[in-house]
């Protein structure tokens, strides 16, 4: 019988640390013989740069427009670090034309190209979204059962809990048509005053949990000027131990919730009674 | 209809109507609706966003903009930036017919479009567009362009204006870009206006050709089914010239000129009175509000423009040809009338027509009961002396309300201050009294009415005909009442002047008192259907 693909998605604000987050989980799925499949949704396509070792990709959209209805899945998938399928959906330059219908058209040819059929023998796919959900266009892996997890990576900083909490209202209006579901908050640390309490009471606030806190560690940078992950540029590396441990929580997370977003008061509080304790 | 018909009077109708409609929809519509009180000072909500869900007739900004104004102009292409199904929808439908001018050109019959993929709404369609005007350009060589924007060109943000700019620049011809998105404002009108803005700035006062002693504009007159050349007979006979026509069988070079006339005449008030108004503030031309629709208004409006031009042997002429064209029109009229005489029309349309046309209605008696635009404001039905009061919406606002400044070498108004401030007090100029003042006694005026009201003032009043769009005209039909298009007039026309006051009065005759009317009763009335047997429980049992 074959085996059930769980299709993830990682959402969060921009900057957050989303696409680094994800090839480094990635990377350490492939540790354990995991077969993945990353989809990067972001016109800027670079959602496997590390992967590849650079912006190496034709993404789905470029090569419809140089090749029309034609594309075939090996055009626009390229294998990377360990094996990991690799597609980047692309889209127009800044200030041109519309980015979200670019991604719902790429999702929808990768789909009908079989991309995610069974002869790839897919354990995951993950889809790494442009971070400010800015229209419809974005919330595409949400929708229609695309992706059926979601992780949000947050940090203690104020906006970043505020786009955790709204993205949250997302998932709430999606849950019960695409069924998809909050699989927990990834902290990636911005070093801010007890931010490990404030992200778990804020997971738990919203009736998750706080997965994993990943510490701040120059490691991260170095790897990435090197263009790689820190487990694969650094593999004994403290960080990247931490990233293998984001891995095996994803990989055993039982906890799949719809989550309750908070009115923006009860966050300021959250914010108050963690974030100012002289 | 007739066999459910209940004839109620006119407040206790609309009050009727409300009934079924949730409460808040009940609010907003009754706002809507007057039961007309002839004498009374009544006011209209006007202009408003439609409700969701009650089948409105109205369309949208690119229709008003494009579909209206600037797409009658005969010497223009006219390129639509969106989907094809935009320009399909729109090619023709109108049948605002056109002329090419000696040795010029005409693109009415044509449909010019980007007819945008999903790969120009991902990356942009500027480029098609750009690429479009450059194919029509080398196969047409015409003299100017215009660019219209839908709705998906909009909201990913194809900046048409600047296209047009600087396409201008690169072919030196005029390419004038207009931003008439479909979703901007609640209807047509706000496309009219942005139409307005665009060919006031951009085609006005570009040819200072002297005008001659009764040189005219005729505004807001669309050449449907060939209005405007009656219009033209008519007033070449009394030695009136008409420079140019706002827009129908418009020509470029004729917009170019109509800065020099000495009058602006105004049919349809609501699509254009902004050219108007600009008009006036920068070269100092008034406007008087004209109906050419029906016998006795185009008379009205001659003797108006007569008046106007205060000169002896204008004068005479207008009164020759009143009654040259009277008598013979009557001799056509008499018979018809006889036939018509008492009977009941609606009048549905956009902004002006149902007024226009009860003046038509009058002439060979019948009655208007039941009158509504789509989009008119509250300026079309109260009049003009309301717009102080009119409230500025945010839907309004959005779109640019252009401010004509002065012209320090070309203002010239063809009278002294005074005269003109004087006409204007005594309303002879600058003034339209709207449509409600004319509507008779248990009649209804309606803005943007609805499929249900529509349906229950039809089975109220019974009329004989009522005058609507395509959109509704064949369910008045199924309903059994005989319907006439005054958008386009059902391939018939011209109906303005006097020759269209009879060929109006004939096919309204055809359609009233066309037997096959009486003849029609469903298959359901003669015998049942399907049998059924109906058992009936009690709210207990159904709980239980």
């Amino acid at each position: 019988m074959a085996k059930e693909m769980r299709k993830i998605a990682i959402y969060g604000k921009g900057g957050i640390g989303k696409s680094t987050t994800t090839q480094n989980t990635v990377a350490g799925l492939v540790e354990y013989g995991k077969k993945v499949m990353i989809v990067g949704c972001d016109p800027k396509a670079d959602s496997t740069r590390l992967m590849l070792g650079g912006l190496a990709q034709k993404s789905v959209l470029d090569t419809m427009r140089e090749e029309g209805e034609d594309v075939e899945l090996d055009d626009v998938l390229k294998p990377g670090y360990g094996g990991v399928m690799c597609v980047e959906s692309g889209g127009p330059e800044p200030g041109v034309g519309c980015a979200g219908r670019g991604i719902i058209t790429a999702i929808n040819l990768l789909e009908s190209l079989g991309a995610y059929e069974e002869q790839h023998d897919l354990d995951y796919a993950f889809y790494d979204v442009l971070g400010d959900v800015v229209c419809g266009g974005f919330a595409m892996p949400m929708r229609e059962g695309k992706a059926k997890e979601i992780y949000i990576v947050v940090s203690g900083e104020m906006m970043a809990m505020y786009a955790a909490n709204n993205i949250s209202k997302g998932i709430v209006k999606f849950a019960e048509s695409g069924g998809i579901r909050l699989g927990g908050l990834i902290c990636n640390s911005r070093a801010v005053d007890r931010e490990q309490d404030l992200i778990s009471n804020f997971a738990k606030e919203l009736g998750t949990q706080m997965i994993y806190f990943v510490p701040r560690d120059n490691m991260v940078q170095k790897a990435e000027i090197h263009r790689q992950t820190v487990i694969e540029f650094a593999p004994d590396a403290a960080q990247a131990e931490h990233y293998r441990n984001l891995s095996k929580a994803i990989d055993g997370n039982k906890m799949q919730v719809i989550p309750k977003p908070m009115p923006i008061e009860r966050l300021e509080e959250l914010l108050m009674d963690y974030g100012l304790f002289d | 209809m007739s066999q459910t018909a209940t004839t109620l009077k006119n407040e206790n109708l609309v009050e009727e109507i409300v009934t079924r409609y949730p409460p808040k929809v009940a609010r907003k519509r009754r706002k809507h609706m007057v039961p007309v009180k002839p004498g009374t000072e009544q006011t209209i909500a006007a202009n408003a966003r439609t409700v969701p869900g009650i089948i409105t007739q109205r369309g949208c900004a690119y229709a008003g903009c494009k579909g209206v104004v600037l797409g009658p102009i005969v010497d223009m292409v006219h390129i639509v930036h969106g989907p094809i199904g935009c320009s399909f929808y729109a090619w023709g439908t109108r049948r605002n017919q056109g002329k090419a001018r000696k040795g010029g050109q005409n693109f009415l019959e044509y449909s010019f479009s980007t007819d945008m993929q999903p790969d120009n709404i991902i990356f942009g369609g500027e480029k098609k567009l750009r690429k479009a005007i450059e194919e029509a350009y080398e196969l047409f060589k015409p003299k100017a362009m215009s660019l219209h924007a839908t709705c998906p060109a909009g909201l990913i943000g194809d900046d048409v204006i600047g296209v047009g700019r600087e396409m201008t620049e690169k072919l030196g011809i005029p390419i004038i870009g207009f931003a008439c998105e479909g979703y901007k404002g609640v209807s047509q009108s706000a496309g009219h206006h942005l139409a307005n803005n665009g060919l006031f700035e951009h085609v006005v006062g570009r040819d200072d050709k002297k005008a001659g002693k009764f040189a005219i504009n005729m505004l807001g007159e669309y050449n449907i089914g060939g209005d405007a050349w009656e219009i033209e007979r008519i007033f070449e006979k009394c030695g009136i010239d008409i420079i140019s026509t706002f827009s129908g069988n418009g020509s470029f070079d004729e917009i170019a000129q109509a800065h020099n006339a000495q009058l602006n005449i105004i049919q349809c008030h609501r699509s254009i009175n902004y050219m108007a108004e600009m008009l006036e503030d920068k070269f100092g031309i008034p406007w008087l509000k004209v109906n050419v629709i029906g016998l006795k208004s185009t008379s009205k409006s001659l003797r108006k423009i007569g008046e106007f031009f205060d000169d002896a042997k204008l004068s005479a002429r207008i009164e020759e040809v009143i009654a040259e064209e009277e008598a013979a029109a009557e001799k056509e009229l008499a018979e018809i009338r006889e036939r018509l005489q008492g009977k009941t029309a609606m009048l549905f349309t956009g902004g002006s027509r149902a007024h226009h046309y009860q003046a038509l209605f009058k002439d060979l008696g019948m009655k208007t009961v039941v009158a509504g635009e789509e989009f008119a404001h509250r300026d079309d039905y109260e009049g003009r002396k309301v717009i102080p009061t009119i409230k500025i919406d945010a839907d309004s606002r959005n779109i640019t309300e252009l401010k004509a400044e002065r012209d320090p070498e070309r203002y010239h108004p063809p009278k002294s201050e005074e005269e003109i401030a004087r006409l204007k007090e005594e309303g002879k100029l600058s003034e339209y009294e709207g449509m409600l003042p004319d509507m008779v006694e248990n009649s209804i005026l309606v803005d943007d009415i609805t499929h249900l009201e529509q349906e229950m003032m039809i089975a109220s009043y019974n009329p004989d005909i009522v005058c609507s769009g395509v959109k509704d005209k064949y369910i008045f039909e199924k309903m059994g009442i005989p319907s006439k298009q005054l958008h386009n007039y059902d391939y018939s026309g011209p109906f303005a002047g006097y020759h269209g006051a009879v060929n109006f009065a004939r096919d309204i005759d055809m359609r009233v008192n066309n037997p096959v009317w009486k003849m029609i009763q469903p298959p359901w009335q003669k015998r049942p259907m399907i049998k059924a047997e109906m058992m009936v429980e009690t709210e207990k049992e159904i709980r239980a």
